[in-house]
């Protein structure tokens, strides 16, 4: 929302400066984001006296003065004006300056020879400055100010212009008027009422085309009414026959306008908002907007099919080309306004190119309405076409000005474009003024704010907004408050507290951490999970990212976004190396071949009819060397399958601790394991299909599933169901239980195995461990061969055999014993040999 | 053989060992005084140890204690002297030890979970524990339960992606508060960091999902007052002690009254030192409490909501906020 300051002014005549307003409407109101001056260009421009005045010895028109600029030392200039006067002050550009904007706008002030004359700098006129039209001479400033002073810092010259964060709750400061209410209340003043500052405004300046004539202006209550659904006065009918999307409207005939541009009044207001003049009738209609919060229309009457208006649902098919060329198909949805035979304006959104005020305009129909939010704003939405009148009307503008409103805008319009209003203003409908009362108490705005306030305060700030208050009760503690009908966001005590609360400042509440009991919720074992998968990962040294989780898929496997904004990605994951491998490829192809990165993060699976299920998932993805080149090692190791499968053993014994963690082999395919804990599925290690170039290593990635996040609902609406909730503090399962640490030796020996093709690792590790006896401590594979001295169809693997009693040293004929043992298991179940045997 | 004649051998071995290693001069030297020793075949300590079963069951025990005690020494003691011969075998002209190190990998957070850690590490203080939510949200938890106005301009401030099969990706992390509520009596103390989703074009200022943290404290008798000073201290505590912090007006349809909360901060952009909106919040709606099935002139609480990948940019200094998700290696490896 834009806001003028001097307009502001002059509804609430404050004498803030632009700083102390902005901060002042941020502390109470509503955000200032910007503030601009609008003559941020006069800023070069300083304030000079001219000390000494003499004739141009080669011209008999121009002047020789000396001029302080305040710096010391006094500047020769030349200066072709007639009133130049000793000792007065004029602004003045210095060498250096780029004029302003103004007749000499964007010329560089240079040192010059005038006649012979030296020349440092310029006295400048009115209209040098794009101050006024006045060229007669330089502009005699008739101010107390030291020489040298920014001509802005010394007199208020041009407006200030603040864009205003006005939230969607609160419509009513969507025009000067309704901010000048806040501002009112805030400093203790009363707000002109509009009409006056609409008719100071346009008392102010020339009346441009119009002759000042005003006509019959049709007073609030004066309307000509048969049934609340069609009326007709000034040669106009007007029939209301949606009444849900147009609860009341109004509408006056003028007839002998001259449609031509405003005058300098209402061109400087518009324009102080940065919106183009178009003519002085569809600029009073924009002046109302800005001005008073109430958007209208004005029709060209001779365009409308037999002087009729009806406002009406669109009819299937129907075409109307808004005022902004297009041509827009309506449907049934939106309400419109029609003629006899068509439609002519998308109601309180646009008005229609053929029905326009034009400069062949002479008699007008001026609409001013109430158009229903809900219908507006489905409207807006269907045609995809936001205008300053639909944003205020779907946000609910007042219902209680339209005759006002059109009372003021029928006499500007005579006043600026001339006619006469021909009969009364015409009224169907009737606009809905909730009028609900809302009670609120000091014990209550205590209870939510922390401080006392008592009834009276209470009483005041809200009646300084507009609102209506009743105390009652044996303290008068009890506030019936009734909300002002431009108020449409009042509904409850806390809604009355927060307007207590920022009228009084919330800076001028207390601060006060209160003590606190501790809260039921424990930490979710999720996020304690993914913190400590994280931090393992980052040890590892894996990169932490987080990609957009949209990605092409196939309906049939993914969930679709409904309105996705990129067509080309418009599904949601169902894994994190979905979207890791994209992120691989982006890495590979700014030539970065060192990749680790994971993720922890929801996957979607879809369901038909239902919320997709969703899963927190860790992925990590590796691809590249394994360590960073270093000069002892040429030999550049990159990573590959075994790493990718300790990682995946390693997450997921973060992820499942304590449980028994399983890697199944899976085909390659791209699974190369399936990791369970416990037996069940938890995520599985792949190898990564990528687009990447010939240079770059193979890529793998570990997927495994945290956790599910339910989406079906806690409860009913309105109950709770605390039995949903994990009781106590959560703490992760399967905590270490210390054995002690060896004292007597271990006896070692070595396997050399010659494992035929067919046989697993798994399948001899499980039968060593078995045949090895109770005092079998560990297991290691050391070795892989195949070639020379090893059959055809085998391979040799090494192992190393730990066996150790905790109470004594075992002697080397116990060791043996079991080795045997071992060795003879091994050749009658798997057919598996030593090597030396 | 007796135990005592058994220590006997075992203490000459140690007194006799430390001048043996000592008067290794060299690593073939060393090698073979370390065969002698503890070698396998004909390792005095070996020999030793084959003796073991000559002695009584019982001496068997402490023998073995003492033999491996023994074992363990002299193997220390080989070891330091090897390493003292290797150190001085090696030419010191060719070790040039300005030669970098064999470096490992460094891994690094994501710099907007630097900042969420840093977010909740400051909550935590004060009480607070972290709950989740699913990003796959019905529009009930997302709006209605947080006194979204059905079909309201307020909806416009949530430009929102739909799912194919009804639902939306949720607009805020504020439908956490609604699930808590529902799942844990009072008092509740939370922060939700977490995905959300608006119908944003990615571009360098805007992105389709973001991270978002919520922070909500629910009990009997919690006020604005607490809000102000609790979201003032959290302020102070992120930029610094000193940073002047302001709480302005605001609406958010879930809470009332509703601010933002401000920090005069540069954030580096060129611009200076400014009032930046840090947060939104406010007191918990009633109709929010109400919709969890709580009775809400008997519990109040407030709620905030932040963006940390905002911040995240302010802090890193990011001028495009596409370099958070792009995933380019030589931008993660500068926050190892």
């Amino acid at each position: 929302m834009l806001i003028s300051h001097e307009w502001l002014r002059a509804f609430v005549p404050h004498t803030l400066s632009p700083d102390a307003l902005r901060a002042l409407i941020t502390a109470h109101v509503a955000t200032v984001d910007g503030m601009e001056r609008l003559r941020a260009d006069l800023e070069p421009i300083i304030i000079a006296r001219v000390v000494q005045a003499g004739r141009h010895p080669n011209s008999d028109h121009l002047w020789v003065t000396k001029v302080d600029d305040g710096s010391g030392t006094l500047l020769d200039v030349v200066c072709g004006a007639p009133n130049v006067t000793e000792g007065a002050l004029y602004p003045f550009a210095r060498v250096g300056t780029v004029m302003p904007t103004g007749n000499k706008g964007g010329i560089l002030i240079e040192r010059r020879k005038i006649r012979g004359e030296l020349s440092s700098g310029m006295l400048c006129s009115a209209k040098e400055l794009g101050l006024g039209e006045d060229h007669d001479g330089i502009l005699a400033l008739d101010i107390d100010a030291t020489p040298g002073t920014p001509l802005l810092d010394a007199m208020p010259v041009g407006d200030v212009r603040y864009d205003i964060d006005v939230l969607a709750n609160r419509p009513d400061l969507l025009s000067h008027y309704g901010m000048a209410r806040e501002l009112a209340a805030l400093q203790g003043l009363a707000v002109v009422d509009p009409a006056e500052v609409f008719a100071l405004d346009a008392a102010s300046g020339a009346l441009g085309f119009g002759d000042g004539v005003v006509g019959r202006v049709p007073s609030a209550g004066g309307s000509s009414v048969a049934d609340r659904h069609s009326a007709a006065s000034g040669g106009v009918t007007i029939q209301l026959d949606d009444a849900a999307g147009c609860p009341r409207y109004m509408g006056v005939v003028i007839r002998g306008v001259r449609v031509g541009p405003s005058p300098d009044w209402l061109v400087q207001r518009i324009s102080a908002l940065g919106l183009r003049p178009v003519s002085n009738v569809v600029d009073v209609t924009n002046y109302m907007l800005h001005g008073y919060g109430q958007p209208m229309h004005a029709f060209d009457l001779a365009r409308l099919a037999e002087a009729t208006v009806v406002v009406r649902r669109a009819r299937p098919g129907e075409v109307l080309v808004t005022l902004d060329g297009v041509a827009r198909a309506l449907d049934d949805r939106m309400t419109v306004i029609a003629d006899a035979h068509q439609a002519v304006a998308v109601a309180g959104v646009m008005g229609g190119k053929e029905t326009e005020v034009t400069e062949v305009s002479t008699d007008i129909f001026l609409e001013v309405a109430y158009f229903s939010p809900r219908h507006v704003r489905a409207t807006r939405r269907a045609l995809g076409l936001n205008t300053d009148a639909s944003y205020r009307f779907e946000r609910g503008i007042d219902p209680a000005i339209t005759p006002h409103a059109l009372s003021i805008a029928a006499q500007l319009i005579t006043q600026v474009a001339g006619g006469v209003v021909d009969g009364q203003a015409i009224d169907v409908g009737t606009a809905p003024i909730e009028r609900a009362t809302v009670i609120v108490t000091p014990r209550r705005v205590e209870r939510l704010l922390g401080a006392r306030v008592e009834a009276g305060e209470i009483s005041r700030l809200l009646s300084s907004i507009g609102f209506t208050v009743t105390a009652r009760g044996d303290a008068h503690e009890t506030l019936d408050v009734v909300a002002p009908s431009w108020r449409h966001d009042v509904a409850r005590d806390a809604d009355l507290v927060e307007e207590v609360a920022r009228l009084r400042g919330y800076d001028a509440l207390p601060d006060v951490v209160q003590p606190f009991r501790p809260g039921s919720v424990p930490d979710h074992t999720m996020h304690l999970t993914g913190r400590r998968v994280r931090d393992a990962l980052v040890g590892m040294g894996m990169f932490e990212v987080h990609p957009l989780p949209f990605v092409a898929g196939t309906d049939a496997t993914h969930t679709r976004v409904a309105n996705p904004l990129a067509d080309d990605e418009p599904h949601l994951r169902r894994s994190i190396l979905e979207t890791l491998a994209r992120r691989a490829e982006y890495n590979l192809s700014r030539r970065q071949g060192d990749v680790r990165l994971f993720e922890v993060g929801s996957v979607f699976a879809p369901r038909a009819g239902q919320l997709p299920v969703e899963k927190v998932r860790v992925g990590v993805l590796v691809m590249g060397l394994r360590r960073p080149a270093h000069f002892t090692d040429p030999t550049k190791d990159v990573f590959d399958e075994w790493d990718a499968k300790a990682i995946g053993e390693r997450v997921a014994e973060l992820v499942a601790p304590g449980m028994r963690i399983t890697l199944e082999p899976g085909d390659g395919t791209p699974v190369l394991w399936r990791v369970a804990a416990k037996g069940g599925e938890i995520g599985t290690v792949e190898r990564i299909t990528l687009d990447k170039p010939v240079w770059a290593s193979e890529a793998f990635g570990i997927e495994i599933t945290l956790g599910r996040l339910a989406s079906t609902p806690v409860a009913a609406p309105g109950t709770h169901n605390y039995s949903a909730g994990t009781p106590g503090r959560v703490v992760a399962k399967g905590h270490v239980t210390y054995r002690p640490i060896p004292t007597m030796p271990a006896a070692e020996f070595d396997l050399a195995l010659l494992v035929p093709d067919g046989v697993t690792a798994a399948q001899v590790e499980q039968l060593l461990r078995r045949s090895g006896g109770d005092l079998l401590e560990c297991v290691e594979l050391f070795d892989e061969f195949r070639g020379a001295g090893v059959p055809e169809g085998h391979r040799s693997v090494g192992w190393r055999l730990t066996f150790r009693d905790a109470a004594r040293t075992l002697r080397e004929k116990e060791v043996d014993g079991r080795r045997q043992k071992i060795l003879r298991t091994l050749e009658t179940e798997l057919g598996v040999r030593t090597r030396t045997a | 053989m007796t135990l005592h004649e058994f220590q006997q051998a075992c203490d000459a071995l140690r007194a006799d060992a430390p001048a043996r290693i000592a008067a290794a001069l060299s690593l073939e030297a060393w090698h073979d005084v370390r065969s002698a020793m503890v070698g396998r075949k004909s390792g005095r300590l070996t020999e030793l140890m084959a003796l073991l079963p000559q002695l009584d069951r019982e001496e068997r025990r402490d023998a073995g204690a003492a033999i491996n005690t023994l074992k363990l020494a002299l193997e220390a003691a080989l070891e330091a002297r090897k390493a003292e011969l290797e150190a001085s075998a090696a030419p010191a002209l060719q070790r040039d030890l300005t030669m970098p190190a064999r470096a490992l990998w460094r891994g690094a957070v994501h710099p907007v979970s630097l900042v969420i850690d840093e977010i909740c590490d400051i909550f935590r203080e004060l009480g607070f524990t972290v709950a989740l939510g699913p990003e796959a949200e019905s529009p009930w938890y997302n709006f209605t339960a947080l006194n979204f106005p059905d079909d309201h301009p307020a909806m416009d401030m949530h430009d929102t992606l739909y799912l194919q099969d009804g639902g939306v990706l949720r607009t805020h992390t504020s439908p956490v508060q609604v699930r808590t509520l529902q799942s844990y009596a009072p008092p509740v103390r939370i922060l939700a960091p977490g995905n959300v989703y608006r119908r944003d074009f990615f571009d360098a200022t805007h992105a389709p999902a973001f991270a978002q943290l919520e922070g909500l404290a629910i009990d009997e008798g919690i006020t604005f007052a607490d809000l102000k000073a609790t979201l003032a201290h959290f302020a102070r505590a992120f930029y610094g002690e000193r940073t002047p912090t302001r709480l302005v007006p605001s609406y958010f349809p879930f809470t009332e009254p509703s601010g933002q909360m401000e920090v005069f901060f540069d954030v580096g952009d060129g611009r200076g030192a400014r009032w930046i909106e840090i947060m939104g919040c406010g007191l918990v709606h009633p109709a929010v409490l109400e919709a969890a099935g709580l009775d809400s002139e008997k519990y109040s609480g407030w709620a905030f909501g932040m963006g940390p990948a905002r911040i995240a940019m302010s802090r890193f200094g990011l001028t495009d906020i596409r370099l958070l998700y792009d995933s380019d290696v030589r931008f993660l490896e500068q926050f190892a």
